[in-house]
């Protein structure tokens, strides 16, 4: 038996069933993300100990290990803590979303941005800025940039099906089209406006980052994201058999259309809400779900759900560096993921190119 | 509506397709009973694949019903379909890394919930289905690292996973050794025989006389001659389709109909278009070859 045979490799790791690469890669990445929480918790300019942080953490199930500062409370509970969240939650919805789209686009390069999401986020985003919007309500600029990201979307899914005949390509050049149309728009913005307030504070927006967000910041974007990410879940078998091609999954009884509607619309809600918290937060949703396939193969039942916790180790770790390495400066989280990330995705290629041509 | 007896596990009554102004079936009919293995025969475009496709629910046809087990084909769910009937493809898709195995698990699809995973049963099934196309030895392998032949195998593999009752064969044997081919075929006759019915494209025309109860031979989209082995496989009924002249002869070695082909029928070396025979304009007919069944365009 596969499952009970002991793991001497990845390669090994690979051939396991679902249960068993779910089960432990799911409790190897579960144990990252609450370390780096932990860790990313107790660092920054008030150093908390990782045993008050457990400490205040664990309070509020009403169990009580050290006497903690009111201060060292109070950063926690409300600036720490709803920041990591927010975090871990933005680099679900993008791992997931990513995986999802490369599995419909059946391209291992494709990105969530690619649907219009991030471009149309940045502009309504942009428009709330500009307009002063952000002023009026409290969750104006989420608000703003997550109407634009939906809006954007239903634009390009509704040029891809023009004349009721929806086409991959299509989406794919609407997509392209649609996101240099709206960077367009953002950049005249950016140039014809004469608050330089305003302008510093769209350019920290597009650049993404997870600063001073608040329990309201994780509470509209967490249920919107594990709402898509159940979804996802949900249709991930039906994906495998999308990979193919249409025809072999309408061959095989997937209702083709629909599925992949359904899909669309997670991945986009879940990219939507994440962009509308944080910004454009780039290469999480590229990166993550590629190198789990290494590890875990193609098959979504395993690759989505733990593209969701890798996704929120991606995302919390990048923002740790982020605001620690240049107190008591910050350097912002998307900044530093498209730092990080794109040589670490090119250092991958050319080892897979390599490794290709060994063979 | 008129209800067909249930001993016919797959009808097609009048199926015409058309690419804008080409059809690529026109009025095709095509009844098989349950346990009968029904070849279907023809040049390139004359349209098998299509025909295929349009009998596995994949490609809506614009005129004509298909009956399956005597129900509505277009009337039933596409789980529903695919449960009754596999459809293994003349062209393994790109897999993206799925290894043989979880390829041929895929196959459980239909007969599975949206809550349900693959249990115990589900990999017997494809173990058996594996073991029976001889694909379990590479089952951990991923398709590319296999030969053309061998991912063939799979794909017969996973439609037998699907356990259909129905099961449409698209050129199952293209890529195929003399040995492998043979080692298939029997296969599908064996389950023919014991009840599954089997639709097969097949090139080779002493093969498919071989394994098939009746042969449908097409012909730019048409039915160009329908029946026992003996009656299609005509010399002069080969020369209107294919454009070859042909002895046709019983092999003393196998007992089964043989055609062997002597050279393109005399004249300029051009098939005389089927078009032709049987009284049919020609020119667009010629055109439609050029038109592959498979091509991503000819849906509606």
């Amino acid at each position: 038996m596969l499952g009970t045979a002991r793991l001497t490799s990845l390669r090994d790791f690979r051939q396991a069933g679902i249960s068993r690469r779910l089960a432990v890669g799911g409790a190897v990445l579960t144990v990252l993300a609450l370390a780096a929480a932990l860790v990313s918790l107790s660092l920054g300019p008030v150093d908390i100990p990782v045993a008050h942080v457990a400490s205040i953490v664990l309070s509020a199930v009403r169990i009580e290990l050290a006497d903690v500062g009111r201060t060292e409370q109070l950063v926690i509970e409300q600036i720490r803590l709803p920041r990591i969240l927010v975090g871990a939650v933005v680099g679900m919805g993008l791992a997931v979303a990513g995986a999802t789209m490369q599995g419909l686009f059946r391209n291992p390069m494709a990105d969530p941005g690619i649907i219009g999401v991030s471009a149309g986020g940045a502009l309504g985003a942009v428009i709330a800025i500009a307009t002063g919007a952000t002023g009026l309500f409290f969750l104006a600029l989420p608000t703003f940039a997550f109407v634009g990201a939906l809006a954007a979307t239903f634009l390009v899914y509704g040029i891809a099906a023009v004349g009721g005949h929806f086409s991959m390509a299509t989406l794919l050049l609407a997509g392209i089209a649609v996101n240099a149309f709206l960077g367009a728009i953002v950049s005249t913005i950016i140039i014809v406006l004469p608050d330089n307030e305003a302008l510093r504070e769209i350019l920290f927006w597009l650049a993404g980052g997870l600063d001073s967000r608040a329990w309201e910041h994780v509470q509209i974007s967490a249920p919107l994201i594990l709402a898509a990410t159940a979804v996802i879940l949900l249709a991930a078998r039906d994906l495998n058999l999308l990979m193919l091609g249409d025809d072999e999954a309408r061959a095989m009884g997937v209702r083709v259309g629909l599925t992949r509607a359904v899909l669309l619309a997670a991945s986009a809600l879940a990219t939507g809400a994440a962009v509308a918290v944080s910004g454009t937060i780039a290469f999480v949703g590229l990166v993550t779900p590629h190198i789990l396939r290494l590890v875990l193969g193609p098959d979504h039942r395993v690759l989505i759900p733990l593209s969701a916790i890798a996704g929120a180790v991606f995302v919390i770790v990048a923002d740790t560096v982020a605001r620690t390495v240049v107190q008591p400066a910050e350097f912002r989280v998307g900044v530093l993921t498209a730092f990080v990330g794109a040589p670490f995705f090119v250092l991958l290629l050319i080892r897979n190119k390599r490794r290709a041509q060994a063979l | 509506m008129t209800r067909v007896a249930p001993s016919t596990a797959l009808r097609a009554d009048d199926l015409s397709f058309r690419v804008e102004a080409k059809s690529l079936l026109e009025r095709v009919n095509l009844h098989a009973d349950r346990g009968q293995m029904v070849g279907l025969i023809g040049p390139n475009g004359a349209g098998k694949s299509t025909f295929l496709r349009a009998m596995a629910g994949v490609l809506r046809v614009h005129e004509g019903v298909v009956w399956l087990e005597g129900e509505d084909l277009a009337a039933l769910p596409a789980k529903e379909v695919a449960a009754r009937l596999a459809l293994v493809p003349q062209l393994a898709p790109y897999t993206h890394g799925f290894t043989v195995r979880e390829l041929v698990l895929m196959g459980r699809y239909p007969h599975l919930g949206r809550f349900e995973i693959e249990g115990s049963a589900d990999d017997r099934i494809a173990r058996d289905a594996m073991r029976l196309t001889e694909t379990e030895e590479f089952e951990a392998r991923t398709l590319d690292t296999l030969s053309g032949g061998e991912r063939q195998r799979v794909f017969v593999s996973r439609a037998l996973a699907q356990q259909p009752r129905v099961l449409l064969l698209d050129e199952p044997t293209a890529n195929l050794d003399v040995l492998h081919k043979l080692r298939v075929l029997d296969l599908v006759r064996r389950l023919v025989d014991e009840g599954l019915t089997a639709v097969a494209a097949i090139h080779d025309l002493g093969m498919a006389a071989r394994y098939c109860d009746r042969l449908i031979l097409l012909s730019a989209g048409r039915v160009l001659a329908e029946g026992a082995p003996e009656e299609v496989l005509v010399p002069e009924i080969i020369e209107s389709a294919f454009g070859v002249e042909s002895a046709v002869y019983r092999d003393p070695a196998t007992g089964s109909l043989a055609v062997s082909v002597i050279g393109p029928s005399a004249g300029n070396g051009v098939p005389p278009p089927a078009a032709r025979v049987n009284g049919w304009s020609d020119h667009e007919d010629r055109e439609a070859d050029v038109v592959a069944p498979g091509a991503k365009a000819v849906r509606p």
